[in-house]
């Protein structure tokens, strides 16, 4: 039968409302050509929260300490940066690979545990890291971060204080990153971190070898979020310590639930609402803003239970 | 030597009765209802804020707060169970993670508003500071006080729970919920009243921690991690595991901020991540 | 102890019932057989080849595979998405993440074809198909993963009488090179469709036999079947 393909093919397909967010992307260049250094920012988170997407919405691993690969991807590519050299296109595949690395290494443990044990352990490894780079103030510079250098420009466009080609580059790689993702998705192997989701215990007993479908999820992702950390450090030639803190783990995990997990673009929506939201409101008092997230996580988990596009997706589905 | 040691084994013990005592409402309530309430420290704080409002607003004596800490705590630990705690029994941990973890970000801003961002703290009356001086070697009083309370309070626990029938019910419903139930428990009602409890000793907690490590609004969060360390490690449902956990991962932090100091909290978050990886169920727990 | 002393042969191409009253531990030898418990002693063989201590996943690469008495299925999953990826497994092909999934054509045929055999439609979320549909969803998921030996724990549980024969039929229309071990509680199913009988009772087996020999047995008379059913 050939429809049976074509169950397959609808989903693969680009839907128009796709092409039109991307091209919208395209807008801050023209419309808001002040905000293009937050624009960039959110191009980076929203890259990050995409990588906890496929680990989280997809395979099912709640992750409570995803910031150590963007903090492992950051630090990698600011100390080739200030030791090395400034050219961040090699920077990025550098963090790449060393937060790949990264990610292997504990998918080996984190694969193996559930429930609190698993989210100790994420926020655990976390933790640990973000304790050895305080301590190593040597290496990474401590609580201060990482500074006195600069990333002047990718492939001859400078990073200037408009924010041009640092908007440029991080949306470029963003795409990029994206349509990874998607591929991934769209995959076999993107239907079976889908089978461990919906029910990891059947997946065995079809012959899947989990464990590894997960160690592999896990170590992309935490290339993904090595990559996006990378960015940030090029567009802003700093690294702070605050990139391996849990609080950005908790806000990336905040930012995923908010736009939707398990859709491809809940990160990317999530990222810009709440950042957006927050450099308007969170101005001089930035705990009022935490009221007002922590009002917006009950009334979403209470009510949106698939963040915001998982109840467009519902109203959407009534209407039909 | 042996004096330091000793001094960092006094110093840990009592840090871990606070932290036992923040603790073990937590891990009750999660052994038993699998619930994970990330906003335990913030019923902490709620005891902690009584304590400084009656304190300072109203002239109260240290002690006489106490209790009253305990109240407080418990009573909003009751709210909160009633209206928005119970609809996500069911539900996955990271709904129940998120929920609690928005209610943590409302009341750290509700503490901010309230109370300012600024650290807080108290004068304990005089018996309670100082040091006594025992072989040579002097240990604050205030930290014997902790002890005190902590082994009191832990006593207290295990003869309610192993001497009274609300305790056996409790017990059982801890540790097998379906069947507990099927015994003609009112499982609901022991869960209310041991979230209140766990609320209230958490409070309890808080009010005397102002004195180790002072209070502001970030104490929620930032306990949280010690917290969930020992919750962890101790084994839900536990509450020998809690006590043990929290001794063990008190003295380890003294002795880490001790003898290593430039290692800081790394070696708490290492034992953490070994024990786990050892025994996922914790030291304590059922598997 | 919930499982002792099980000495069990299974020729080739055979249709075997387990039966045995609720905790006789059937499903617990189903267990063992496939992996998800680990014996505290004793051997398992498949097809001559021992798999004690093979994972699940590879024992289903071997050609074993089950069905669960509760469906163990994949809610928002479609059918077809559930029994392609299944295929894919099998295949090898779950790893990749470069190609997209219609160019598995092959693999979705297959799928397409095993949903076809037992009619369950294809394109539904399973956790919107009828309870007796999701039951043949359970069966259609082992078989795509072509075993050799099938182990259906209760494929007819919850499932209507007048429904429940018609799953048997299914069952039985499957290949005769398959070797099936089912467990099941409805006697006039297992005396229809069983060529051989075992009867478990407090986690040993108590006899084993073809079916007429069952049914005259004093033992599983007066443990399982009741004296005044065989009457008839």
């Amino acid at each position: 039968m050939e429809n049976a393909s074509l169950h397959f093919q609808q989903k693969v397909r680009w839907h128009p409302l796709e092409i039109v967010f991307w091209l919208c992307t395209l807008l801050p260049f023209v419309v808001t050509p002040s905000y293009l250094s937050l624009a960039s920012q959110i191009a980076i988170t929203a890259l990050f929260a995409l990588s906890l997407d496929l680990i989280l919405g997809y395979a099912g691993i709640v992750s409570l300490g995803h910031a150590a690969f963007f903090g492992v991807g950051a630090y990698t590519a600011g100390l080739l940066a200030k030791h090395y050299w400034a050219e961040p296109l090699t920077g990025l595949v550098l963090a790449a690979v060393l937060s790949g690395l990264v990610g292997y290494a504990l998918s080996h443990v984190v694969v193996r545990f559930r429930h609190l044990a698993l989210i100790m352990l994420t926020m655990g490894f976390g933790l640990l890291l973000h304790e050895a780079a305080n301590s190593a103030s040597a290496l990474t510079g401590g609580a201060d971060g990482l500074q006195g250098f600069k990333v002047p420009a990718v492939l001859g466009f400078k990073f200037d204080m408009f924010g041009r080609a640092a908007y440029a580059y991080s949306l470029v790689v963003l795409f990029l990153c994206f349509l990874v993702a998607r591929r991934i998705i769209h995959s076999p192997f993107g239907l079976a971190l889908r089978g461990i989701r919906e029910n990891a215990t059947r997946m065995p007993a079809i012959g899947a070898p989990s464990r590894a479908h997960l160690r592999k999820a896990y170590t992309i992702a935490a290339v993904l979020a090595g990559i996006a950390g990378a960015l940030l450090t090029h567009t802003t030639s700093t690294v702070s310590l605050e990139t391996l803190s849990f609080g950005r783990s908790a806000d990336v995990l905040v930012i995923l639930i908010l736009g939707g997990a398990g859709r491809l673009y809940g990160g990317i929506i999530g990222a810009i609402i709440y950042m957006v939201a927050r450099d308007q409101f969170s101005g001089a008092n930035p705990q009022y803003w935490y009221f007002w997230i922590g009002l917006l996580l009950v009334a979403v988990v209470m009510f949106l239970p698939n963040g915001i596009l998982g109840g467009i997706g519902a109203l959407y589905k009534k209407s039909k | 030597m042996l004096s330091s040691l000793a001094g960092v084994l006094f110093d840990g013990f009592a840090y871990g009765m606070l932290l036992f005592l923040l603790s073990v409402g937590l891990s009750v309530t999660l052994g038993m209802m699998n619930f994970v309430n990330l906003a335990h420290c913030s019923f902490a704080m709620v005891g902690g804020y009584a304590t400084l409002s009656l304190m300072t607003k109203s002239g109260w004596p240290f002690l006489a707060t106490l209790p009253m800490a305990f109240v407080a705590a418990a009573l909003v630990s009751i709210v909160l169970e009633r209206t928005l705690y119970r609809r996500l029994y069911r539900a996955s941990d990271l709904d129940q993670c998120l929920l609690t973890i928005g209610i943590v970000f409302i009341s750290v801003a509700a503490y901010a508003w309230f109370y300012t961002t600024e650290q807080q703290s108290i004068r304990v009356p005089d018996w309670l500071q100082g040091s006594a001086h025992v072989a040579g070697m002097s240990f604050a009083s205030y930290r014997m006080f902790l002890i005190v309370v902590g082994l009191a309070v832990t006593a207290l626990l295990i003869l309610f729970l192993e001497k009274t029938r609300f305790g056996a019910r409790v017990r059982a419903a801890v540790d097998n919920q379906r069947m507990a139930r099927g015994l003609g428990i009112d499982v609901d009602r022991a869960f209310m009243f041991t979230f209140a409890l766990g609320g209230g000793l958490a409070g309890l907690g808080g009010a005397l921690s102002i004195q180790v490590v002072g209070l502001d609004p970030t104490f929620a969060l930032a306990y949280l991690v010690y917290v969930l360390i020992v919750v962890a490690v101790g084994g839900l449902g536990s509450i020998g595991g809690s006590f043990a956990a929290a001794v063990v991962l008190g003295i380890s932090d003294m002795a880490g901020k001790y003898y290593f100091p430039w290692l800081g909290a790394f070696l708490i978050y290492l034992v953490m991540v070994g024990l786990l990886m050892w025994r996922p169920q914790g030291l304590f727990g059922k598997r | 102890m919930v499982a002792q002393d099980i000495a069990l042969e299974l020729p080739q191409g055979r249709r075997y019932a387990l039966i045995g009253p609720n905790g006789a531990g059937k499903t617990t030898l189903m267990n063992l057989i496939t992996g998800m418990l680990r014996p505290d002693a004793g051997q398992i063989f498949l097809g001559g080849e021992e798999i004690t201590a093979l994972r699940p996943d590879l024992r289903v690469k071997k050609g074993l595979a089950r069905t669960f008495q509760i469906n163990t299925l994949f809610p928002q999953l479609s059918a077809l998405e559930a029994v392609t990826l299944a295929v894919l497994e099998r295949e090898g092909h779950a790893h990749n993440w470069w190609r997209s999934l219609p160019r598995f054509g092959a693999a979705i045929e297959e799928a397409q074809g095993i949903l076809d055999s037992l009619k369950i439609p294809s394109t539904r979320e399973t956790r919107e198909l009828a309870y007796g549909q999701q039951r043949l969803l359970e069966i259609a998921l082992a078989l795509a993963t072509r075993p050799k030996v099938l182990l259906l724990d209760e494929p007819a549980a919850g499932v209507p009488k007048d429904e429940s024969a018609q799953l048997f039929n299914a069952i039985d229309g499957l290949s005769r090179e398959l070797t099936i071990l089912f467990i099941e509680h409805d006697m006039d199913v297992v005396f229809r469709f069983a060529s051989r009988i075992i009867v478990m009772v407090g986690g040993r087996i108590l006899v084993q036999g073809p079916p007429d020999e069952i049914a005259r047995d004093e033992r599983v008379r007066e443990v399982y079947l009741g004296k005044a059913r065989l009457a008839a």
